[in-house]
């Protein structure tokens, strides 16, 4: 059982997010199971969803506490909330931002994942430029494909198709696979830099 | 059909595949995203034949199906929480008239204080009002549960009430196999009314009975919902033998052989509830789940078998008789009366807390130790409750002073 949790702000998308990633999963003929935290939803509020993804059927209906990744829409909640909160010591962060960890004051938890576990990327300037409007949560399903392995770009895309209707969905899938090289190009120089290091 | 799928939107689905004629429904949290799913398909064309009324209230909603179904139609409504309150009198109308109605309630907590999140509160406040009431530990069931609900409403003409968890199954996003129309069309026949309002030769439904025969009506009605244990366990065989798959009936033991603790419960905690006993079992303990899904009728017989071999049973009660405990408890305390077995009561996932497998495995090792007391709320905050009651008697006390004081100056002034 792999376990996400995604945190951002009522109308950035937060809750389609988790669902699109559950779709991606299923269509890989894995069990999936996305949720949103529930509240009173309000737009630029905190929103927090769920999913999960697993090799057989998925029967727990609790919230996640120890999530394996998580995905941060808006890092101006790294101030506000425990974003970080029950991230496992193996977990991926996936942060969309222009600005480095550093910068964003994380803490040593969060920094200290393994190493390449910690991916930002600018996820709102992808949207701008692919979709024309500041909606990071496709992008980053992308990133997430990249940097995690545990659904393919292929399969974010056709979720992405499922949802929307065409102009909107190929652009969004173009936001996704720019996200996804930027990600993936990431992983293979830490990858060279971990080789060279080691040899 | 095999689909990742919202959860309102796979009972929307199902209900569209058993092709109602009359929906009638007051938008609520958290049922709304069933109805306007329904409402859409009817508006598209997708669902042909029936009629969307979207009315004013939900005390309009309930007396519009009352009304279609008198008439002969296939009538379906939703709600939750205050909508279903705000219908009740025509609630008991619906049921006292004998009207196949299918109801889906999102469970939602009643206020005040107003909360919008998933207990059983809403649905327990009915389970007296002469409605089967069938609840879903899944989004799979949800949907399953809403095709066999017609057929058992229709076969007995009673209404049914398919409860399934607000928000927690309603807005989760699963893999579901949607009740295909083909499938369907083999399981529900068309409705053939028992009793129908008919203009060329008219009668009155729910008229006035007096003491002479109230009793008696009262006596068909429970007698009607003894009959409907039977019909639930035959249809979810009906039901499987078409679709594959084992959904519905009256209750569903897992892990319970040779278990000397079994944890009974109703709804979407039973699919936590059996990590943890999976979890507890690979450990040694031998513990068992059995789940409730037909709360009315309560299958007494059936519970009673399910918990016959265990020494201990611990029922967790998603809402609060207050003044009294659980209801869920008390029922399943009549049903192993004489067995000499041990109840406990556990009051969990109120107003929406989280019903976690941490606080399930910590209350569960206590009940094995023999350590949980005859009613545990989980999770609860106890200092707080500590300092309020303290505060509570503190203001009861100094309040009564004062009265004391303000008499003793009335009778003085009186004196002078």
């Amino acid at each position: 059982m792999f376990q996400v949790r995604i945190h951002g702000r009522g109308g950035q998308g937060v809750v389609t997010a988790a669902e699109l990633m559950s779709v991606a999963a299923f269509r890989e003929g894995r069990h999936a199971q996305a949720f949103p935290s529930f509240g009173s939803e309000r737009t630029g509020a905190p929103v927090v969803s769920f999913c999960r993804i697993s090799d057989t059927t998925i029967r727990s209906h609790e919230p996640i506490a120890t999530p394996d990744a998580l995905i941060v829409q808006d890092v101006s909640l790294l101030n506000q909330i425990d974003v970080v909160g029950g991230l496992r010591a193996s977990g991926y962060l996936l942060l969309n931002t222009l600005r480095t960890p550093q910068e964003l004051g994380l803490t040593d938890a969060a920094v200290s994942l393994p190493p390449g576990h910690l991916v930002t990327v600018p996820a709102t300037e992808l949207a701008l430029e692919h979709v024309g409007r500041p909606v990071s949560n496709v992008p980053l399903l992308g990133a997430f494909a990249a940097l995690t392995g545990l659904i393919s770009l292929d399969s974010v895309v056709a979720a992405i198709e499922e949802r929307f209707p065409g102009p909107l969905a190929r652009s969004n899938a173009a936001a996704a696979e720019a996200a996804y090289g930027i990600v993936a190009a990431h992983r293979q120089v830490a990858k060279e830099i971990a080789h060279v290091a080691a040899g | 059909m095999l689909q990742q799928v919202e959860g309102s939107k796979a009972v929307a689905d199902a209900i569209a595949a058993c092709r109602p004629q009359v929906i009638c429904a007051y938008p609520i949290s958290p049922q709304t995203h069933i109805v306007e799913n329904l409402s859409a398909m009817v508006k598209t064309g997708e669902l042909t034949g029936c009629e969307y009324v979207n009315v004013e209230s939900e005390f309009a909603a309930m007396s519009g199906v009352i009304g279609a179904s008198a008439v002969g139609a296939r009538s379906y409504t939703a709600t939750a929480s205050q909508g279903l309150l705000y219908m009740v009198e025509a609630v008991y109308n619906a049921s006292g008239m004998g009207l196949p109605i299918v109801m889906t309630v999102a469970n939602r907590a009643i206020g005040a204080p107003i909360n919008i999140w998933n207990d059983h509160g809403d649905t327990m406040s009915q389970r007296d009002s002469g409605w089967l009431q069938l609840f879903a530990a899944s989004n799979q069931e949800a949907a399953d549960l809403h095709v066999q609900a017609f057929k058992i409403a229709e076969e007995l003409s009673v209404p049914v009430m398919v409860c399934m968890d607000g928000f927690v199954l309603t807005h989760a996003t699963e893999r579901v196999d949607v009740p295909e129309q083909g499938d369907v069309d083999d399981f529900l026949p068309p409705y053939l009314p028992r009793q129908l309002l008919d203009p060329d030769e008219p009668v009155s439904i729910g008229s006035m009975v007096g003491p002479e025969a109230f009793t008696e009506v009262r006596y068909l009605a429970h007698a009607r919902q003894l009959e409907a244990l039977e019909v639930i366990s035959r249809v979810a065989a009906e039901f499987e033998a078409i679709f594959g798959r084992d959904s519905g009936g009256l209750v569903r033991p897992y892990r319970t052989d040779g278990a000397d603790t079994i944890v009974v419960a109703l709804g979407s905690v039973l699919g936590t509830l059996q990590d943890v006993i999976d979890t507890e079992r690979a450990g040694g303990a031998t513990v068992g789940v059995l789940g409730i899904t037909s709360f009315r009728p309560f299958p007494y017989d059936a519970v009673r078998a399910a918990l016959a071999g265990a020494r201990r049973v611990v029922v967790i009660d998603r809402a609060l008789a207050v003044g009294s405990g659980g209801i869920v408890a008390a029922d399943v305390r009549t049903a192993l009366a004489g067995t000499g077995i041990a109840e406990r009561t556990v009051i969990a996932g109120l107003g929406g807390r989280s019903i976690t497998s941490e606080s399930l495995r910590e209350m569960i090792g206590r009940a094995v130790r023999d350590e949980l007391p005859a009613l545990t709320f989980l999770d609860l905050d106890a200092g707080l409750v500590d300092r309020e009651l303290t505060r509570l008697r503190a203001g009861d006390a100094a309040a009564r002073a004062r009265r004391a004081a303000g008499r003793l100056t009335e009778a003085g002034s009186v004196r002078a």
